[in-house]
């Protein structure tokens, strides 16, 4: 049994010469397969004494032992380099620009009227929608605003025939609410209005949001707490609002709000005021049980002052260029 | 209104500078819009009197002046026509310094000295007239600072009054406002009667009782028509934005400016019978101050004599009994005509004075005899002349009434969350002009003065409470309200979720105008004529949409003109529908694609969108509300798209949409790079979705069967997978379409159509002959119906 050692270093020199994984397997057969050195090696033990045959077979399995781990980890060596070149092989440039549709976006007066609307939503508030073309009873007599009254001049209306007309607010929205609805309401009419007006700071066509609570009990109070913390939160900064007084047929008393963002200059962005009794009167709702406020904005002037937009026409032009700055 | 600061404070002093006053009427609703200098900054100009002037030996346009500053005399070179002997002007010494901090120095015009300048109004910021150097009164101090002369330290505030408020159209009614902002007393103008000299008077005769319940009027006869405007009044005027004109017609200007009431002077001379005022007839004819010939309507109110229409009442006089030169006689007019008589009408002819600006807001109907007598006052004082007594027709009972309103206390308290004292609300209203009487306990009764048209019922007197108060002085709270659960409907799907889904495909959303050119209209629809606006702003904005298509294909141009080749478009908005005598408004969602089909990149070669591409986003969008199997599309013709790619899309059988390519003659004129695909649906259907409903899984496997079908080439798939549903039995589940090929194998006229069919039972495994029989059944039927095989 002498030869156990020398035929062991061999079976080693000859692991640590296999290339492959292929290498080493002819390598096993070789040493350790049924017909392998050391395996015959075992065969050989019925020539030993008794006393020496366990002694010898111990040294075989040993060998048989140790050439079986030296194999195993030049295995795991081999098998680790051959996945380390497969996966160098497989190396992308990850720099490369993704496949597939670039995502579009919303309109910026989409997007601050969705904001507008998740606002008064969370206090309450339901939309509500009416026609654009409107007749003139829900645009202005039943707002207070009778034929020839100097208040129609503020607004340049496009008419279809005496009657029909484009709406120039989204007021009669509250109009056609309060028919159908008794108090307590809260809305905002969200939509587009029409003005016979056209340059650097006039659209024919915009958006407005109307607001209007209806309840026992509302106060002038209210409307000036639900305004001004309108419009810090939706400017995300401790804006200075102030309240200025105005005239509106449909509200007395009537407001201005401005808005100071630190400059020191005082920025006209809504208009507001508790709710008047005539309009309350066209309604049929009494005006001594229930009070409530109106407000009106207009959603490209807040959405100019939100982005730093400075063309009031570019919302019309729908250049992508444009659009795209929003996504 | 634009009016001078010192004009103002001749009424109401209170101890407060320009911006502090300027804050204080905007905060109390008269909004500033302009405070602007009466004059530029400048200094050391004085007074000056050209002593001679002669032409300029090396020029013919300029002349050489010798001008006076009353002690020294300086050789002075000017280029304005109007230089010459004996004319006061203002003149800018050596060292004076004009506005743009442009200094005044020794010159030499062509080889001739000069020492100082003539100065035209432009050059001192008084006005935009550059029409020669300024011609001061003949009694100018010469000499004397011409800052001080003219009064020039002075502000002119432009004060943009909200319709309510005609009241303050007029220097008393913003001196009244002041007064009881600063709570400081006021000045106001109190003219003494003018005692007659003559008898003379003009007999007026109201048959529109109603629209003028009353007419004051006062002969004056034989002024000087050689006086001239004292020059406090002109540059009180200018500051006002008024032009001197001549001194009768200045004084009637200066009384609308200073009292609010319009007036009017006619040429007495040119009068004949009597005045009678009365509503017009359509047809008739006046000739108005400012040259144009109206032709009047019917209701139009009218100042006429014996001979015909004078002026158009309450809005502007006539030419031919106006004021001249001439003039020696006139007779003074000084009306109350009612608001709803004047509103309108200066606009339905396109004019808009100071006169009927007023009227239209309401004039002060108690204020027509102070009128006159003041206007009586400053023209004696002018132009001299023999007044006549006054004379006033009225109508009592169709003049306004002092409004009576009842102030609750608690009512004022309530609306304002707050307690205001009732000295305050006393206080408040009282300097307003307002009589207070406490009626009841914590009830007032008050008696609104006749200028203030504007309040009518108790809540108006909260709201001047709540004005001189401060707005902002008021308490701020957040309403408290029952809030109930808001139902949500589950099935509904919200336009947000239909614009993201878009936004996802690569979609931006676009907004374009409701009003079209009415060409593009018909181009896109021949089914609705659109209705056309009465007055649009121009050709291009002048019929409502019938469909967004035209608006984004616009766009869509708009943006291909700027070099993008890959735009998709989306547009949510309402569409307007003339449906026989019924006008229907109903909210759509359309979009446009074209270009590539992905945004450029290195993985493949770039290809066009097509059809399948603008079907799949549609697809989308009509997944949104789980309610896929209720929609279906047919090819169907639309005008404005390309006949053999054009689809209707169909809930349970009725057309909700179109889709499709632009037709290519609109692509060719709307000069697009196409093809252009679009689609467009109603809002309304989208959102109406489906509540999901469980159904039991199946434990037991799937099969699936693929065939390769050969059908005519115009044979839809549609058709072919209806019938495979009908015939593929209770367990066939799906229907996948996974080829479809023309060409090498085919014959023409045919194209094979490889499907997937897919069957599971609910409780057992579906064995290969049950299968096999229904492969039958379904091949067998599209065999016999559409001479379908299969493919070998």
């Amino acid at each position: 049994m002498e030869n156990i050692e020398p035929l062991l270093a061999q079976g080693i020199a000859a692991v640590e010469q296999a290339a492959s994984t292929q290498d080493l397997d002819q390598v096993r057969v070789q040493y350790l397969g049924k017909k392998g050195h050391l395996t015959q090696l075992l065969k050989g033990l019925g020539q030993l004494s008794a006393e020496e045959r366990p002694q010898a077979g111990a040294r075989i399995n040993e060998a048989k032992q140790a050439l079986q781990d030296v194999l195993n980890a030049r295995k795991d060596e081999l098998e680790g380099a051959a996945l380390n070149a497969k996966l160098a092989a497989e190396t992308i440039d990850v720099t490369l620009p993704g496949r597939g549709q670039a995502l579009g976006g919303l309109h910026p007066v989409t997007k601050t009227l969705e904001r507008i609307e998740a606002f008064f939503a969370n206090i309450g508030y339901s939309v509500a929608e009416g026609p654009e073309i409107e007749d003139d009873y829900h645009n202005f007599e039943a707002l207070n605003i009778p034929a020839h009254h100097p208040a129609r001049a503020m607004h340049d209306t496009f008419y279809f025939d005496a009657h029909t007309l484009l709406r120039t607010h989204t007021s009669p929205v509250q109009i056609r609410t309060l028919e159908e609805q008794k108090p307590p309401v809260r809305i905002i009419c969200p939509g587009r209005v029409y003005r016979c007006d056209y340059d650097q700071t006039h659209s024919p066509m915009f958006h407005q949001v109307e607001g209007l609570l209806v309840d026992k009990n509302i106060s002038f109070a209210d409307l000036k707490g639900t305004l001004e913390q309108f419009l810090r939160e939706f400017f995300e900064e401790d804006v200075k609002v102030r309240f200025r007084p105005s005239y509106f047929p449909f509200t007395e008393p009537s407001i201005e709000v401005d808005i100071d963002r630190g400059d020191g200059k005082w920025l006209e962005v809504l208009g507001c005021g508790m709710v008047h009794p005539k309009v309350f009167a066209s309604v049929g709702i009494d005006p001594e049980e229930y009070t409530g406020f109106a407000f009106g904005m207009g959603v490209e002037r807040l959405a100019m002052l939100r982005y730093g937009v400075n063309d009031l026409r570019l919302f019309f032009e729908n250049d992508l260029r444009f659009l795209g700055q929003f996504n | 209104m634009k009016f001078s600061e010192e004009w103002l404070r001749e009424l109401v002093n209170p101890a407060i500078d320009t911006d502090a006053l300027v804050a204080q009427i905007t905060m109390a609703g008269l909004e500033v819009d302009e405070v602007v200098p009466v004059a530029g900054a400048f200094s050391g100009v004085i007074v000056g009197e050209i002593l001679t002037a002669e032409p300029h030996p090396n020029a013919d346009k300029l002349q050489v002046c010798i001008v006076s500053d009353g002690h020294e005399q300086h050789q002075v070179v000017c280029g304005a026509p109007n230089a010459r002997a004996g004319l006061k002007t203002s003149f800018a010494k050596v060292g004076a310094v004009l506005p743009g901090d442009f200094k005044i120095k020794k010159a030499k015009l062509r080889q001739v000295e000069s020492f100082g300048m003539l100065c035209a109004e432009d050059e001192l910021g008084l006005s935009q007239d550059h029409g020669g150097i300024m011609e001061l009164a003949a009694d100018a101090p010469v000499g004397h600072c011409l800052r001080d002369y003219l009064r020039l330290n002075d502000k002119i505030i432009d004060v943009d009054l909200t319709p309510n408020r005609g009241d303050c159209l007029s220097i008393t009614g913003l001196a009244r406002e002041v007064g009881v902002l600063n709570k400081v007393g006021v000045t106001f103008v109190e003219p003494v009667p003018v005692e007659p000299v003559i008898k003379d008077a003009f007999a007026v005769v109201l048959e529109a009782k109603a629209a003028c319940p009353r007419y004051v009027g006062r002969v004056i006869r034989r002024i000087n028509p050689q006086a001239e405007s004292p020059l406090w009044m002109v540059e009180k005027l200018r500051r006002a934005g008024i032009r001197s004109i001549d001194p009768v017609v200045d004084v009637t200007n200066y009384v609308l400016l200073e009292l609010g009431q319009p007036m009017h002077a006619f040429d007495l001379a040119k009068l004949s019978g009597s005045i009678l005022v009365r509503e017009a007839q359509d047809g008739e004819k006046l000739t108005l101050l400012d040259g144009q010939e109206v032709e009047l309507k019917a209701g139009t109110l009218l100042i006429t004599d014996e001979q015909g229409p004078l002026a158009m009442a309450g809005i502007m006089g006539g030419e031919g009994s106006s004021v001249t030169s001439e003039t020696r006689d006139i007779f003074l007019e000084s009306a109350f005509f009612a608001p709803l008589a004047i509103a309108g009408r200066a606009r339905a002819y396109g004019l808009h004075t100071d006169s009927s600006h007023r009227f239209e807001r309401g004039v002060d109907w108690r204020l027509q005899r102070t009128a006159i007598e003041r206007a009586t006052e400053l023209l004696l004082e002018i132009v001299g002349g023999e007044p006549g007594p006054v004379t006033e027709v009225k109508s009592e009972e169709h003049l306004p009434e002092v409004a009576r309103i009842r102030l609750r206390h608690a009512r004022v308290n309530q609306l304002l969350a707050f307690d205001m004292p009732a000295a305050e609300i006393e206080e408040i209203l009282t300097r307003l002009g307002l009589q207070l009487s406490e009626c009841e306990a914590g009830v007032w009764d008050v008696a609104v003065p006749s200028y203030r048209f504007d309040i009518e019922i108790e809540v108006d007197l909260i709201e001047e409470l709540a004005r001189v108060y401060g707005y902002n002085n008021l308490p701020v709270k957040t309403p408290m309200a029952a809030l109930p659960i808001k139902p949500i409907v589950e099935s509904r799907v919200e336009t947000r979720s239909m614009r993201r889904t878009l936004v996802a495909l690569g979609y931006q959303e676009a907004i374009t105008y409701s009003f079209i050119e009415a060409g593009l209209a018909q181009q896109f629809d021949d089914q609705y004529d659109a209705i056309v606006l009465a007055n649009p702003i121009s050709a291009e904005m002048a019929v409502m949409r019938t469909s967004l298509w035209p608006g984004l294909a616009k766009a869509l141009q708009y943006n291909q003109n700027r070099q993008q080749d890959r735009v998709r478009l989306f547009e949510t908005g309402q569409r307007f529908l003339p449906r026989g005598g019924e006008l229907v408004q109903e909210n759509v969602i359309a979009g446009v694609v074209a270009g590539s089909r992905e945004p450029e990149g290195w993985t493949g070669k770039a290809q066009k969108v097509d059809f399948y591409d603008l079907k799949g986003h549609v697809e989308s969008l009509l997944a949104l509300g789980g309610a896929a199997q209720q929609y279906s599309v047919a090819s169907a013709s639309h005008v404005a798209l390309h006949p053999g790619q054009s689809a209707a899309i169909k809930r349970d059988g009725k057309v909700v949409g179109y889709m499709g390519a632009l037709h290519p003659n609109l692509v060719k004129s709307l000069d697009l790079d196409g093809p252009v695909y679009l689609f467009e649906l109603k809002l309304e259907t989208l959102a109406d979705g489906r509540l999901p409903r469980f159904s039991e899984l199946s434990k037991f496997p799937e099969s699936r069967r693929d065939l390769a079908l050969i059908v005519d080439e115009k044979m839809p798939f549609d058709t072919l997978r209806t019938v495979a549903l009908k015939e593929g039995g209770e367990y066939l589940k799906e229907v996948t379409l996974f080829d479809v090929y023309q060409g090498q194998g085919i014959e023409a006229g045919r194209k094979s159509l490889a499907i997937g069919l897919t069957w599971q039972h609910p409780s057992r495994t579906l064995n290969d002959e049950e299968i096999n029989g229904t492969i039958q059944s379904v091949v067998g039927a599209l065999k016999s119906e559409f001479g379908a095989t299969l493919r070998e």
